[in-house]
């Protein structure tokens, strides 16, 4: 991570700029296949709108085929039991009460508020008739009781975790959510420890330390319940943490495995049992021997993202995070496993394989987003896939048996490389677009805040799309200016961010992955969207804005079926139960905060431009929408 | 407990007060058996996140509210044993004040956590072109340098150095991808990196002063060399077991020196103020200016490696260029 310095004059220069140039950047910017109708005909509109002032959706292609589209994990009904709905990422719920039909009369329900005014990203549990909320640090966890009316509250969890994180947290003191297994809900805590909580008491079962917060380790991530074990991955590579993902028996709590992705193959679990597909991954030791001299103890690839499972392959899946510490000049070679997806078993935590996305990074590209999986036809044949929409700000289909990449399409403006040679898995890189010290670089496409976030995409096997929560933000690499660390006097790269090519800041992109194009999308001019979709068997897609607007769209057509205005910007992700009424209900957090989200807190000044990580220059504008806030909505027919 | 957490728990406890008649348990996590707590003799207690929500301390015109790393020797400590504390406690006394600490580590946020949110009015360090805070005229100029075990005799004095291909050399690593200290990209140009190893500036806080590593690493020969902010070389080198040798880098105006890179090695530092306390700002040039030869026998005390100021003029006019 690092920071960025904009002021609010640049980001309006690079608002008005886009129309201006939208020409040359077309030139030398890939860019996803641009709206050929609807309100898209002039460069640089941002977004048209109906008679209500709702926006209304750029329609691009035809909708793609389903035929032989298979779901691979028991998916989610009346209840919500995983951060991400099922074991494979898709965020589909097989519940259809709400329809296209019906859900214009959608209201609240319910409200709760947790007390703690900081980014609320996640989204809750729905556990027989109990939700699950777990609030940014202190961490807490609420039961609430969804048979009494209006919700009321049966217990609260307080694990207290060391205060001594708040100061180590990168990006604000958020959580992303918990799992629940064996009776138990299974969730991290910002000092880097995991707890298990019984689920009808709230007594505390067991906690294990999973990291080091005074070196720098903290966990954020959610938990994936596989198996009979915790699958946790750790945060905090911009402070030379060395990424790992870590196994915990779900009966005790007790450590089974845990696997770096930076060292020799024996600290990476790489063996006898692993194969990667492309001869650019294939070699003895490459996590250590593709960087410098010993370089790879500090080489961040931490895993703050999802994970994911095939209960078929038995196999997770995951994302590691950007070579960490080190500026890529001190750091020739591919440095692996930053940037990369890889495979293990989850019995034993060996490797089975890796790809690695981007080497050498130089654009602080993690790649910890989720990956979807799903069984499609794909080239005129079944093949298991793993879909994973990139911080580079291409859509990356692989092959999840072997590693494969099997298409890679930009979703947003991207110029760092024009695209991927799939006969050697290598992007073909733009050099003018790398960065180095002393070096200026104008306009790179996406910006270190990428083509999204870690915030995760949907996938409807009804309509075989892919619902993207996306941004648009390119980057200026210029001069550097003083700093200061614990002391000690340094020049940071002065990095300036604004809304990229076309006129928008955020997009929800509807994304056929077979064709690899976009179907639908939905713009917001000055926002990014960042919160994860959920898309139901009734074609609805739920989705929130960081102006606290929650809507509700037609999966196959994008238009807007309802939306309200919450209390804050929405950064986390809604989930769809039943009530114990029997009647379907979506639930979304309305608080504002994270990385980018954290610019609208009062505390940060929008001409601080070390705040929020630098990225005020792109968010600068965020304060005019919104406020903190800490609410959980219910909604309801 | 840290206010914070009580904060939360009272708005908590006010949401339920609002539904009498729910049926409400808080429980209470166990203590965790193992982990580092708040009563472990090991664990400095660094009260981080109670500045952050508490309500900002009433400012009192008797008091200098001075914002300050608790674990960072040789500039401050909790003990108030750096030389910016004692800096602290010269400058409250000029002013007829008295010094109130509010302690948060120096990292990412600090300014944005202290002194932008109120909750102080003066840091003692930053590098005087600092943009985020205005800084008072600098009270002392050092440098980059090189630290040795003397018994090698190495005396190293350039990036040039031809036998730097050769020894191992340890750097502090700042993290942020493009952030790290000058020493790294000056080695990265000459394509030493193969030969380098890291040290994290931020170190293992729940540790006395965490940076200090590298330098030890010097003496208990994990590298050959550490290249090192001033300061904080010159005050550990003096207290290892072992005779350590600091030599400032030596500018020497060649086609891939520092300067002609525009990397420089070399930093004026001073005090730092909320931009617009301009009262404040003025009383602190008086005490600089005033108190000149006391500031530098405390630096001396310290063994903080000076090197000649360039005329305030000049930073003045480098400052606006940037």
């Amino acid at each position: 991570m690092w920071f960025v310095v904009v002021s609010l004059a640049a980001l309006s220069m690079g608002l008005a700029s886009c129309a201006r140039e939208s020409s040359a950047q077309q030139q030398s910017t890939a860019q996803p296949a641009q709206p050929s109708g609807g309100a898209q005909k002039q460069p640089g509109a941002a977004q048209s709108s109906d008679a209500k002032g709702w926006p209304t959706p750029n329609v691009v292609n035809p909708m793609p085929g389903t035929e032989g589209i298979r779901t691979i994990s028991p998916l989610p009904g009346g209840e919500w039991r995983l951060p991400n709905g099922d074991l494979a990422n898709t965020r589909y719920s097989t519940l259809n009460q709400l329809t296209v039909e019906n859900v214009r009369n959608l209201r609240v329900h319910s409200t709760f508020s947790t007390g703690i005014p900081r980014g609320h990203e996640g989204g809750p549990l729905i556990i027989g008739s109990t939700m699950y909320v777990v609030t940014p640090y202190p961490n807490n966890l609420i039961a609430i009781d969804l048979t009494r009316p209006g919700g009321a509250i049966k217990w609260v969890y307080q694990p207290d975790p060391s205060p001594q994180a708040v100061g180590v947290a990168c990006c604000d003191i958020v959580n992303r959510g918990a799992s629940y297994a064996d009776g138990k809900i299974i969730y991290n805590l910002l000092d880097a420890h995991t707890v298990a909580v019984n689920a009808e008491t709230g007594e505390e079962v067991w906690r294990t330390r999973v990291g080091d917060i005074h070196v720098g380790e903290t966990v954020t991530m959610a938990p994936l319940v596989v198996k009979d074990k915790v699958i946790i991955g750790n945060s905090g590579g911009e402070l030379g943490v060395r990424g790992r993902v870590t196994a915990l028996d779900v009966a005790t709590g007790k450590e089974v495995w845990s696997a770096y992705n930076t060292g020799p193959d024996a600290d990476v679990k790489i063996g006898d049992g692993f194969k990667a597909w492309y001869p650019k991954d294939q070699g003895k030791d490459l996590g250590a021997r593709s960087w410098p001299g010993e370089q790879w103890k500090l080489g961040g690839s931490t895993v703050w993202g999802w994970i994911s499972y095939d209960p078929e392959l038995d196999l997770i899946y995951y994302g590691t995070g950007n070579p960490g510490v080190w500026n890529p000049d001190l750091r020739p070679g591919d440095n692996k496993w930053s940037s990369s997806i890889i495979a293990r078993d989850p019995d034993d935590g060996s490797a089975r394989w890796a790809y690695q996305i981007s080497p050498h990074d130089a654009w602080d590209y993690d790649e910890i987003m989720e990956n979807v999986l799903v069984d499609m036809p794909f080239d005129g044949r079944m093949r298991k896939l793993l879909i994973h929409p990139g911080r580079t700000g291409f859509v990356f289909v692989l092959d999840r048996e072997t590693g494969e990449l099997l298409s890679a399409t930009p979703f947003q403006p991207v110029n760092w490389a024009t695209g991927y040679d799939l006969k050697t898995g290598k992007p073909n890189e733009n050099p003018e677009k790398r960065t180095h010290f002393g070096r200026v670089v104008r306009e790179i496409c996406p910006s270190s805040t990428g083509g999204k976030e870690f915030i995760p995409s949907a996938f409807s096997p009804r309509t075989g799309l892919l619902y993207i929560p996306a941004h648009n933000t390119c980057m200026d690499y210029e001069a550097i200016e003083a700093n200061y660390i614990a002391g000690t006097p340094y020049l940071g790269a002065e990095v300036k961010m604004y809304p990229g090519p076309g006129g928008f800041h955020g997009e929800l992109v509807a994304w056929d992955p077979v064709n690899a194009r976009p179907v639908w999308s939905i713009r917001e001019k000055e926002l990014p969207v960042y919160s994860g979709p959920l898309v139901t068997a009734g074609d609805v897609v739920f989705y929130g804005t960081m102006d606290g607007w929650f809507r509700a769209v037609n999966a196959r057509n994008g238009q807007v079926l309802w939306q309200m205005q919450t209390g804050s910007g929405i950064v986390s992700n809604p989930v769809t139960f039943l009530g114990p009424d029997g009647k379907q209900y979506v639930a979304v957090y309305s608080g504002v905060g994270g990385w980018m989200g954290a610019v609208a807190f009062p505390s940060v000044s929008a001409d601080d431009p070390t705040a929020a990580l630098g990225v005020v220059g792109a968010m600068g504008v965020i304060k005019k929408h919104t406020t903190p806030g800490n609410m959980v909505y219910v909604f309801g027919l | 407990m840290c206010s914070a957490f009580r904060q939360a728990i009272a708005t908590l406890l006010v949401v339920v007060a609002a539904g009498a008649a729910m049926d409400v348990a808080v429980i209470r996590s166990h203590q965790v058996k193992g982990a580092a707590r708040a009563d472990d003799p090991r664990v400095l207690r660094v009260p981080l996140q109670s500045a952050a929500l508490a309500a900002t301390p009433e400012t009192s015109s008797d008091e200098l509210r001075v914002c300050a790393d608790p674990n960072n020797m040789p500039f401050s400590n909790e003990r108030g044993e750096g030389f910016e504390n004692a800096l602290a406690e010269l400058v409250a006394k000029d002013l007829g004040r008295t010094v109130r600490y509010i302690w948060w580590p120096q990292r990412r946020g600090f300014i944005r956590n202290t002194l932008a949110a109120g909750k102080c009015d003066v840091v003692m360090g930053v590098p005087a072109t600092y943009e985020l805070a205005e800084p008072t005229r600098p009270y002392y100029r050092s440098t980059y340098v090189f630290v040795t075990r003397a018994d090698r005799n190495l005396r190293i004095t350039s990036f040039d150095d031809p036998r730097l291909k050769h020894l191992s050399i340890g750097i502090h690593t700042i993290g942020d991808d493009y952030n790290n200290v000058p020493p790294a990209q000056m080695l990265a140009f000459r394509g030493l990196v193969n030969n380098v190893r890291g040290y994290s500036i931020y170190g293992d806080y729940s540790k006395p002063d965490p940076p200090r590593d590298l330098i030890d690493a010097v003496a208990r020969g994990e590298v050959d060399v550490a290249i090192a902010w001033g300061p904080l070389a010159g005050y550990f080198a003096r207290r290892e077991p072992v005779p350590l040798a600091v030599h400032p880098l030596q500018q020497d105006g060649g086609p891939q020196s520092p300067e002609r890179l525009g990397l420089p090695m070399t930093f004026d530092i001073s005090m730092a103020v909320r931009p617009g306390a301009s009262e404040l700002e003025a009383a602190l040039n008086g005490v600089i200016a005033r108190r000149k030869k006391e500031i530098a026998a405390l630096l001396s005390r310290f063994d903080v490696p000076l090197v000649s100021s360039r005329p305030a003029r000049e930073v003045a006019a480098s400052r606006s260029k940037e």
